[in-house]
C-alpha cells in the first residue's frame, strides 16, 4: 500500500514537473476556465429573468457549473498523456518495471486532480470578482471542488482507458469530443433543470456531470440540501472508483496487443 | 512462494515460445538458453521475432504457448518478481524527453524502491560512467541519439539487475556513438557479471559483443553457437564472383560442378557464392570454368568465413538483402 502511494506520488510529480516546464501550456490551463466563465456569463446573463433560477444572478448560478465543466473538459484529454507515453516508449518501460498498474493510473488521476483544484479555485475567485455570491461559505466551496475532482477522476479514467484500448490520438480525440459536450448540455450546468425538456431532465438524472453540478450548487446556496449533496457525492465516488478500476484493467488489453 | 521442482539452470531460458498477432506468426517455437555472466546475441533481420522474444521475456506481453524463466523465476506466473530482477533497454528509447537525464534515472530508481541517498549516488555514478555528467540536468529532448541511447542503458542498470535485455541498442547510431556503446556493453559482463541478451541485426555487433549467438529466422532459432564455432562450421573460404551479365539458367552451376574442392555453390542474380577449402587455390579454376562456359566475370573476392556466410548458409538468404527487403 505504501509502495503504491509512493509510486503514484512519483508519477504525479513527473506530470506536474513536465507541465510547469511549458509556460504556454500553463497559461492556457489557467486562462481557459476564465474564458468559459466570462463568455457564458455574458451570453446568458439575462436568462435568470426566466423562472427556475431562484432569483440569484446568473454568474452565481453559473460558477459551480463552469467549475465542473472545466474539470470535465480537461480530464477528457487525460488519455493523451498515456498515448504520448506509448509513442515515446515510456509506457513500455514503466510496464516492465516493478510499478503497479494501479499506481500508473492513480499517478495520472492525481495529476488531473491537482490541475482541477487549481482551475476550480481560479474560477471561483474570478466568479466572485464578477459578482457571484457563495452563501454556502467555505464548506460549500470545498464541496464544489470535491465534486469537480470526482468528475475529473471518473472522466480521466475513462479517457485513459480509451487511450489504452484505442492507442491513437485521433480516436481518443474523436470519442472525447463526442462524449464531453453532450454531457455538459444534458445537465443543469448552464440552464435550470425546470427549463429543459422532460427527456433532458430524465437523462440528466443519470449524468455524473449533473450530479456534480447539482451537489455543488446546493452546497454553495444559503440553505444546502445535505441529503442531496451527500447522495450525489456518494454516486460520484462510486462512479470514479468503478471507472478507475475498469481503466486499470485496460492495461491487460494493451499488453496483450503489444 | 511456489517451490520449483527443477531449479532453472540458466538465467534466461525460453522453451518453445509461440506468439501470433492476428494472422502473423511472430514466434514459431522459439527456444534459447543463456548461461550466467555471458552476452548472448539474437541475430536476425527485422521481423524475425527478436523483439517479440524480448517483450515476452521482460513480461511486457505473454506468449500464446511455451514457457520462459528469467533470473530463476517463471515469467508467466510471477512477472512482478521478474521485473525486479531485470533491466530492459527496449528498441524504442524509453526515456521521458520532457524530464532531465537525472530525473529519468531518479524516477526509475524510485520505482525500484531504492532509498534516496543510495539512489542519488547511483545516478551520479551512472551519469559519470556513461559520460552524461554535463548533460545530467538538461531535458532529454535536447540529447543526441547517442546520448539518449546511453541514458537508456543507464536506466536499465539503475537497480543493479542480474539480467539485462538490450534490444537493438545501437540501431540508428552513428559509427562513433556505436563504438562507444559497444565499449560500455563489453564492460558490463566483464565487470559486473551481468547476463545479457542482446538482439541485433548488425553482424559486426553480434560478432564483437556476444560470446554465444543464435541466428533467428521466421520466429525460431535456426542455429546456435559461439561466433567462432559458427564460422568454423562452414569450413573453408567464401568465394564471391560478380558476373558481368545475368547468366542463363543453370549455366553457372553446370560450369562449376567440374571444379574440384568447391562446395555450396549459390547463384543470386549476378552474384555467385561458393566455398572452398582454400579460396586462393580454387579461384583460378573457378574463373577458368566460368570463362569456358561463356560467362564473363566482372570481379572476384576471396574471404575468410563471416557471420554473413553463416546466415546465408542457415537461412538460404543473404543477410543484408533480406534486411533491406524487410526494412524497405
Amino acid at each position: 500500500m505504501t509502495t503504491l502511494a509512493a509510486h503514484s506520488g512519483q508519477l504525479t510529480l513527473r506530470g506536474l514537473r513536465a507541465l510547469l516546464r511549458q509556460p504556454f501550456y500553463v497559461a492556457i490551463t489557467l486562462i481557459q476556465p476564465m474564458i468559459w466563465l466570462l463568455l457564458f456569463g455574458q451570453l446568458f446573463r439575462r436568462v435568470v429573468d426566466l423562472p427556475g433560477f431562484g432569483g440569484a444572478t446568473y454568474i452565481t448560478y453559473l460558477a459551480p457549473g463552469v467549475v465542473v465543466m472545466t474539470a470535465l473538459f480537461a480530464s477528457g484529454w487525460s488519455g493523451m498523456g498515456f498515448i504520448q507515453d506509448m509513442e515515446r516508449g515510456v509506457m513500455d518501460r514503466l510496464l516492465v518495471s516493478p510499478v503497479r498498474r494501479g499506481a500508473m493510473m492513480i499517478g495520472s488521476l492525481a495529476y488531473q486532480a491537482a490541475v482541477t483544484v487549481i482551475q476550480s479555485l481560479i474560477i471561483l475567485i474570478v466568479g466572485r470578482l464578477m459578482g457571484a455570491r457563495y452563501p454556502g461559505g467555505l464548506l460549500g466551496l470545498l464541496v464544489v471542488v470535491l465534486c469537480a475532482v470526482l468528475v475529473s477522476a471518473a472522466f480521466a479514467s475513462f479517457s485513459n482507458a480509451l487511450a489504452l484500448l484505442l492507442r491513437t490520438p485521433e480516436a481518443l480525440i474523436g470519442v472525447a469530443n463526442f462524449i464531453v459536450l453532450p454531457l455538459t448540455f444534458l445537465s443543469s450546468t448552464m440552464i435550470a433543470a425546470d427549463l429543459a425538456p422532460s427527456w433532458i431532465r430524465a437523462v440528466a438524472r443519470l449524468n455524473p456531470v449533473d450530479w456534480a453540478v447539482v451537489a455543488g450548487r446546493s452546497a454553495l446556496s444559503a440553505s444546502p440540501d445535505w441529503n442531496l449533496v451527500s447522495s450525489r457525492i456518494a454516486l460520484l465516488t462510486a462512479c470514479a472508483l468503478a471507472m478507475g478500476w475498469l481503466a486499470t484493467r485496460a492495461f491487460r488489453t494493451y499488453q496483450r496487443s503489444v | 512462494m511456489p517451490v520449483f521442482p527443477i531449479v532453472p539452470a540458466f538465467p534466461i531460458e525460453a522453451i518453445d515460445l509461440v506468439k501470433r498477432y492476428g494472422d502473423v506468426t511472430a514466434l514459431d517455437g522459439m527456444s534459447l538458453a543463456v548461461e550466467a555472466g555471458t552476452v548472448f546475441g539474437l541475430l536476425g533481420p527485422n521481423g524475425a521475432g527478436k523483439t517479440t522474444t524480448v517483450k515476452i521475456l521482460t513480461t511486457l506481453t505473454r506468449p500464446d504457448s511455451g514457457a520462459a524463466h528469467v533470473a530463476g523465476v517463471d515469467v508467466l506466473r510471477r512477472p512482478d518478481a521478474v521485473r525486479r530482477a531485470i533491466g530492459c533497454v527496449a528498441q524504442k528509447s524509453g526515456a521521458d524527453p520532457e524530464a532531465t537525464g537525472r530525473e529519468n534515472l531518479m524516477l526509475q530508481g524510485r520505482l525500484h524502491d531504492l532509498p534516496g541517498r543510495a539512489l542519488r549516488a547511483r545516478c551520479a555514478e551512472l551519469l559519470d560512467r556513461f559520460d552524461l555528467g554535463d548533460a545530467a540536468d538538461r531535458l532529454v529532448r535536447t540529447y543526441s541519439g547517442g546520448m539518449r541511447r546511453k541514458l537508456d542503458v543507464a536506466l536499465g542498470l539503475v537497480h543493479r539487475p542480474s539480467v539485462l535485455f538490450l534490444d537493438e541498442p545501437t540501431t540508428g547510431l552513428d559509427p562513433q556513438a556505436r563504438a562507444e556503446l559497444w565499449a560500455e556493453i563489453g564492460r558490463l559482463t566483464a565487470g559486473e557479471g551481468l547476463t545479457v541478451l542482446l538482439t541485433t541485426h548488425y553482424l559486426e555487433e553480434a560478432d564483437r559483443l556476444a560470446s554465444r549467438l543464435a541466428i533467428v529466422d521466421r520466429g525460431r532459432v535456426v542455429v546456435t553457437g559461439s561466433p567462432e564455432e559458427l564460422k568454423a562450421s562452414l569450413r573453408g573460404d567464401a568465394i564471391t564472383v560478380e558476373l558481368a551479365t545475368e547468366p542463363p539458367g543453370s549455366a553457372v552451376a553446370n560450369a562449376l560442378s567440374g571444379v574440384a574442392g568447391l562446395g555450396a555453390v549459390d547463384v543470386d542474380g549476378r552474384t555467385v557464392r561458393a566455398r572452398a577449402e582454400s579460396g586462393a587455390a580454387a579461384l583460378p579454376a573457378v574463373l577458368a570454368a566460368l570463362e569456358g562456359a561463356g560467362v564473363a566475370a566482372g570481379s572476384a573476392t576471396v574471404a575468410r568465413p563471416s557471420l554473413d556466410d553463416v546466415y546465408l548458409r542457415h537461412t538460404g538468404r543473404a543477410f543484408h538483402a533480406d534486411t533491406e527487403e524487410l526494412v524497405g
